[in-house]
Order: C-alpha cells, then structure tokens, then sequence
C-alpha cells in the first residue's frame, strides 16, 4: 500500500529534513526467539521467580536488576504485583527508567500487576489502578517500535500471566500497545510451541480477503485445520485462500437462519471437532445518522452483529464446539471511540463487546473463553480507499507512527486460540499501536 | 497349476458433491476465458470444497465440445495448473452434450470396478473462444508448401493457393451430415409430434423459476463458485413468465408451424463443471457423505441421416433399455433430470414415452411407458435457464440431483441428456 504520500515522507530527504520515520516493527516468525537481548525481571512481585525460570527454559538470559550492566534488554518486565501503598509505584520508576534508557529496538516493557477487581482495600486498590496509568504514559513516549502493556492477575497461579508474558515479548503483539490483559487462574501450556494450535479444528468467518484471509493463513501455520467461510459471492477468493492454507472452503451467508448448524455440521462431519471460531465476517454502511435508512442500519447490525448471536447458539448447542473452545470476536476500535457517520457500525462493534462480556461468564465452566481484538488503523484494500488526508491523520496517530498489518490483528486471534491462553477470556484487546482514539 | 484370479465384483460408486462456475451467456463476462482456465477455476473450487489440495486422485476425466487442436491434453493441462498433486493422472472424452455425464459413467465405473479409488469427471465448453481454423485449401497447400524440398516446387504450392482460401473455417453448429442445425432438427422432430408453443413456452418459463428458487433458497452455495466477477448463471431470468417468452419470435421452423424461439431453446453458453465420485472407502476415509449412488447408465443413437428418427431422440430408446435391465417403472423415480436443450426436446421425449404406436414400434414394448409426475421434473432449474455449455451440463445435472436426492433424505433420480450425431447418454442415481 506506498502510495506517493508515503514514498515522499520515507525518501532519504524527508529523513535529511528530520520528518518522523516510522520503526520497521519486529514481527512473529515461527521458531524465531522471544527477543534478541536478555529481559530484565524485577518487581519482587508473586510471579517474578516463575517468569525468571521460565524465560531460562525457553533459552532467553534474563538479568536482575542487582547486575550492573549496560548491554542493551530486549525487554523490562516489572512485577509489581505485590504493591499495596501508592509509595511502592516508585520502583517503576527507579528500576524502569534506567532500563528503559537501555531498551533495545522493538523492545517491550512489560508490567504484571493484580486485578483491582480482585482487591478490597482502597490503598491497593488504587496502586494496582496506578499501573495503568503508568503503562499508558510510558507507551506514548517509547521509540522505535516499542511497546509497554499491562497484565493484571485476578489469581496466583502463573500459567496465564506466561502466556500473556510470551504474547507481549514476541512479534505476534508488535501493533499491541498501551494495552491491558486481565488473565485468571489456569495451568494449561502449549503442547507443541511451534505449532500452538496443532490438532485444532478453527473456523473463520469472511475468511476470503483481507483481515479474514490472514486470519485464516495464521491459525492454519499455527497447526489448525481451518473452515474458510465466506459468503457465495465472494466463493472464487475464498477457494484460493482454502487452497494455499490446506483447509476447506464452505460458502454460506452468515446472516443465514441455519449458517451456525451449516458450520458446526461442515466442521464436526469433515474434521472430526469444533474447537476455534471466529467471527470475522463484518461490513460498514456508513452514513450519517439523521440520514441513516434502514437497509444500511439493519444490514450492518445483522451481519456484524446479530449473525453472530444466533451461529453461537447453533455453535455451543450439544455436538457443537467442545469444552475448551475458544471464541474469538472481532470488534472496533469504533465500538469504543465511536466514529462520525458510524453509529450503526460503532453499535454492532459496542455490542459484539457487550457479546463477549456476558459469554465470557457464561462458558467459564465449559472452559471456552471468549474474546475480541479491536483493530485501529489497519493498511488493507479497504483503508487504502480512504481519502488522503483522513488516511494519513488515521495511519499517524498512535505510538507506533504507522499503520498495522492484517497479520497484527491475526497473531493476537492466534494468541486468544492457543491452549496455553486458557486464562484469557473476556478480554477486548486493541491491536490499534495505541491509537489515539478511544484510548 | 495356477488358480484363475477370481473377477472382482463390483463395488458402489458415491456422488460425494460438484462445483461448476456460474453459466455465461457467450460472448458476455467469460469472452476472453479458455476452457483450461474455465476447467481449471471449477477444479480448484472443487478441491477447496472438499479439501484437495496436494491429494493425488485416482483419476480427472473430463472434456469439451468446441476444442483447439492446442488442447489435445486439455485435461491433464488443466490438472497440472490445479491444486491438486501433478502426480494425478488425466485423459480427455467427448461424446458431444453426453461428454459430461459419459466422463462420470467412466470414472464411476473405474471405482465400481476398484480400478480406482476416487476420480473427478467434469466438462468444459467456450462457444465464445471458439477455435478458428485456416480453410481446408490453405490447409492443404501449406502442406503441401511444408513437404516441398526446393524453392521452386515450394514456389509451385504456393501458386495453388486461391483467395477464398484465406477465409477462415468457423466451427458452425450443423450436423455435418444433413447441414441443418441442432434447432432446425429439433423443429422438424417437434412439428412431427405436434409440439404447441404454449407447452414449451411454460416449461422454458418453470425453468427460470424453479432456477431462481434454488438459488433463493441457497441450493447452490455448496455447487457453485463465482467466476469473473459472475455469481449467478446470467441467463436467468427470475421474473420472465410466460407473457414474456409468448412476444418472442420463432428462430426455428418455418411458416404457422414454427414453435421455437430464443426463449424456448437454451442460448450459446459458456461454462465449466466437476463431480467428484469415489468409493464408499474413501468417502468415509475423507469424513465425506456420500450424496448418491450411481447405480447404471445407458447410452444409444439413433439413426437421423437415412432413417425417419429425430436427431435429438436417442434418450427415448435409452431409457427402457436402462429400466429393463434395473427392473423399474418410468414412474419407480422421485426426480427427472431431462437436459432440456431445447423445451420441445423435453415434451418431445416425454410424449413419445407416452404413446403406445411409438413404444410398440420403436422400442418393442407391448405397453407405453406412460407418463411422469412432472412435478418431479427440473424441480432445481435446468439448461434453459441456467444456460448450456455443451460439455458441463452434465456434470451439473449429476452434482444437482445428487444433492436433491441427499437433502430429500433419499430417492431415485433419472437424467437424460441428449447429444449432437443423434446420441443419448442417460444414468440412474440412488440416495
């Protein structure tokens, strides 16, 4: 997507007259490590020895904070998990700060804190707030590709705090920025770290093009059988992307009154199981409000919306996905911030976030999280239609200076996918390079 | 002393599901396409259905009617552009409109047989990137020019060659033994049989209509992938009725006897379509349901040229050799699949099986085989609404009535498609 804008503002002269040039972001390979430099650990909260070791067995060097040193890190995280007084926030400061002089290109600092939601006392309460407040700062004034996110443990046990650890020091997160992740008690692992997803059965709605299709093409090279879905007008792109990811291709219209049990039947008849879904499929009619008709009103709440209400019925009745599925959603930085001549696309966003908060509750004891990513400025055919001006204000504003890819919004999907992300759920997750709006 | 190999006995066939790409009128949105890239379009949207890809198969069987001389190997070509494993073997067939449903007899009696496991027929047909050739004149002399060993006898060739032989030689859909065209045939074997205006004008009209309700009711989500930018076969027209199709004019026939127009008689069409039949093995193997069985086919001719019999009758003689060796009724089906190349073809077929003097003389049977349910007829649409590209009808026949038979929860099905040279090609499936 270098239209001549962008091919002016990254010429050698625009980089001479010192106009701003975005960080090329380290992005997931397979196989490749966590980082390049050692990870500094310290916070001497209740996960900090589990992560130092675990780093140790996945082949990262980690440091404390007693070495002195001036190599470059490849990432802080700072567990401060324990802080119960407002006073105990300054040794961010004072471990962080150095450290973060020290942050390698496409660094990442990290901090683990505990849940509010889970404390009572008002001092601990408000320390634990405090991170957030941190976290945000911090990722709007990092450089070069880095990014600070929050974890905030609701239990003890350090499974889910890994995983989410994993997820913010590899490139999978690289357009994940200011972010928080709540993560619950779990002990589930990934059994072939490789290929997380291995023996998975997923399906991706609008899986045809853009976001869909590398949504699909990352689920099936993390080892997942992938149902490509999308409707029958859009069946030639389709059969291609099932083509190049091994998978298959099934044509249905999602807002179809049987499209869930046509699903679940393709999936549990061809491939055995129903273990991921995703609802992907969504459109925008946009208008203004006092102009809106019911044809571009209806039809976006339907598709974006409503399609999805009704598959999940059909998708979590007996025969449906098993106990351990994962459900992923993808909502919109719109259905938090609102944009103007979206207010029917901003309300099927906002309530597939509503959709994922009360599932959430529900399927805990099936072991089936629910969760959405809510992309920002994301270069696809679609974003590349926008006019100049709103383009390039929407590709610029957030910490990251640029854009993200389709595949940044797929390797937060796979993340939410993975076995090992058992203690994720209920989550919304901006991949949005801490847009500035809605933040 | 060496024991004889017992001969294997045969195994059912499975129709497992189709795709075709949606029919184009010709000369419209597939002009420029050939019939590798139409064949290979519908191959690999057959293969993301079922999930092909890289899988070596038994066997592609497939072919078209109007050909290049360039795609002697049109299969294997188009197989070898897929994305199916290259080590998949391929081989050409073509038995005019019967191409498709004959390639799926052959495969299905390859797997019967255990010969192969699973196989793909399909057909293929361009009346729009149809292949021009040079006359036969210049043909011959350069030839003759090319066989030459000096200047001057090449020289001498060359002096043969007269000005109407740069014309070029256009393929024309006429019988090459009579010079009249399918339609002009059809219109002699119509007025012999009394068949009105009105009666073919309401069958092209139930076409298009039961066409549209199937598309409606998302019969074709699992049978056909777009292609080009088409996404429903173009030819349909969902509100034409039979007010509409009673102004046209007749294209075939002469004076007050002429029945047939445009309306009535299925267009120029471009298009492509694949079936994938295997053993009940596979299938299983593949996590696939099998949506029919092909239990037998029949094919005949009939002679048009020095005999009295129309040129499009071959179905009608097929058919009671096919019953009589299934011991079945006319009526024994829950479906008819007739290809209607031309509405009076169909009311053509049907009266003669009603009529006793025919049945007794022609076919040797002491009584008609009477009439059909023609509720059970086209129910899904057939050529003249979707349109006609002569070698992929039959495969979508094949892969429409197998899923009827599927979602009806089981059932018989009857197809007949006639074919240019006064064949038939007919076949029976089971669910």
């Amino acid at each position: 997507m270098t239209d001549l804008f962008t091919t002016v503002v990254r010429s050698t002269v625009a980089k001479r007259v010192g106009v701003p040039q975005p960080t090329s972001l380290r992005r997931y390979e397979p196989g490749a490590a966590l980082c390049a430099d050692p990870v500094l650990v310290a916070g001497s909260g209740r996960f900090e020895a589990g992560l130092i070791s675990w780093l140790t067995t996945v082949g990262i060097a980690t440091v404390t904070n007693d070495e002195p040193t001036s190599d470059r890190l490849g990432a802080v995280i700072l567990d401060l998990s324990a802080a119960t007084d407002p006073s105990e926030l300054d040794q961010l400061r004072v471990i962080g700060a150095p450290a973060v002089k020290r942050l390698a290109r496409n660094g990442r600092v990290v901090v683990v804190g505990t849940d509010p939601a889970t404390l009572t006392d008002v001092a601990a309460v408000s320390t634990q707030r405090a991170l957030e407040g941190v976290v945000r700062s911090l990722g709007k004034e990092l450089r070069a590709g880095a990014t600070a996110n929050l974890i905030l443990a609701r239990g003890e046990s350090a499974a889910g705090v890994q995983s989410a650890v994993q997820f913010f020091l590899s490139g999978r997160s690289a357009y994940v920025d200011g972010q928080v992740v709540r993560v619950g008690e779990s002990t589930a692992t990934n059994p072939d770290p490789l290929r997380p997803l291995t023996g998975k059965v997923a399906v991706v709605t609008g899986a045809a093009r853009g976001i869909g299709a590398e949504i699909a093409t990352v689920l099936a090279r993390d080892g997942a059988t992938v149902v490509a879905v999308d409707i029958p007008g859009a069946g030639d792109a389709l059969a291609t992307v099932a083509n190049d990811i091994g998978g298959t291709a099934l044509q249905v219209d999602v807002t179809a009154p049987d499209a869930g049990r046509r699903i679940v039947e393709h999936a549990t008849g061809r491939h055995g199981t129903l273990d991921i879904v995703v609802h992907n499929a969504g459109i925008t009619r946009d208008k203004l409000f006092v102009n809106m008709d019911d044809a571009r009103w209806q039809g976006v709440i339907d598709v974006n919306l409503g399609s999805i209400l009704r598959m999940n019925t059909a998708i979590l009745a007996d025969g449906g996905m098993t106990d351990g599925g994962r459900i992923v959603c993808v909502a919109s930085i719109a259905g938090i911030a609102g944009n103007r001549g979206q207010t029917n696309y901003g309300a099927s966003k906002a309530g597939v976030i509503g959709l994922v908060d009360a599932l959430s509750a529900q399927l805990g004891d099936r072991g089936i999280t629910v969760n959405a990513v809510a992309p920002g400025f994301i270069e696809t055919a679609m974003t590349a239609r926008i006019p100049f001006a709103t383009r390039e204000i929407g590709r610029r504003m957030n910490s990251l200076q640029q854009g993200g890819r389709p595949i940044d919004v797929a390797e937060t999907i796979a993340w939410f996918a993975q076995p090992g992300a058992a203690a994720v759920t209920g989550q919304v997750l901006r991949v949005c390079g801490q847009s500035l709006l809605g933040a | 002393m060496a024991t004889q190999p017992s001969p294997r006995k045969a195994r059912r066939a499975a129709v497992l599901g189709g795709n075709r790409i949606p029919f184009a009128r010709g000369n419209g949105a597939y002009a420029k396409a050939s019939n590798q890239d139409m064949l290979t379009a519908t191959l690999d949207g057959l293969v993301a259905r079922y999930g092909l890809a890289g899988e070596r198969l038994g066997e592609v069987v497939a072919g078209a009617v109007l050909k290049h001389s360039r795609d002697f190997n049109l299969t294997r070509e188009t197989v070898l552009g897929s994305r199916l494993d290259p080590h998949t073997p391929a081989y050409d067939v073509q038995q005019a409109c019967g191409t498709g449903l004959e390639a799926a007899i052959l495969v299905a009696n390859k797997v019967a047989l255990g010969q192969i496991e699973v196989g793909v027929a399909g057909g293929v047909d361009s009346a729009s990137d149809a292949p021009i050739a040079v006359s036969e004149g210049l043909r011959h002399t350069l030839l003759a020019a090319n066989r030459a060993k000096t200047l001057a006898q090449r020289a001498k060739a060359m002096a043969g060659l007269r000005p109407g032989d740069l014309l070029p030689s256009i393929p024309q859909n006429v019988e090459p033994r009579t010079g009249l065209s399918m339609g002009e045939h059809m219109a002699i074997t119509a007025e012999r049989w009394g068949i009105t205006r009105e009666a073919q004008d309401e069958l092209a009209a139930a076409s298009h209509q039961h066409l549209a309700a199937a598309y409606e009711r998302g019969f074709f989500d699992d049978l056909v992938t777009p292609y080009l930018g088409v996404t429903r076969d173009n030819n349909l027209r969902p509100d034409g009725g039979v007010e509409k199709l009673a102004k046209l004019k007749p294209v075939f026939g002469k004076g007050q006897n002429a029945t047939m127009t445009a309306g009535n008689s299925t267009p120029l069409t471009d298009g492509a379509s694949t079936v994938l039949i295997a053993s009940e093995e596979w299938a299983s193997e593949h996590h696939l349901t099998p949506l029919a069985w092909f239990v037998d086919a029949e094919t005949a001719a009939v002679d048009y040229v020095n005999g009295d019999e129309g040129l499009l009758m071959a179905p009608a003689y097929a058919v009671p050799r096919l019953l009589a060796r299934n011991g079945l009724a006319l009526q024994d089906f829950d479906f008819y699949e007739i290809h209607e190349a031309f509405a009076a073809t169909v009311l053509t077929t049907l009266k003669a099986w009603e009529d006793p003097d025919f049945c007794r003389d022609r076919l040797g049977l002491a009584e008609p085989l009477g009439s059909i349910d023609r509720a059970r007829l086209n129910v899904n649409g057939s050529s003249l609404a979707a349109g006609h590209p002569f070698a992929a009808t039959g495969g979508r026949i094949l892969a429409s009535l197998a899923k009827a038979l599927h979602e009806a929860g089981g059932g018989r099905g009857l197809i007949s498609i006639c074919a240019a040279g006064g064949q038939g090609v007919v076949a029976i499936l089971e669910a």
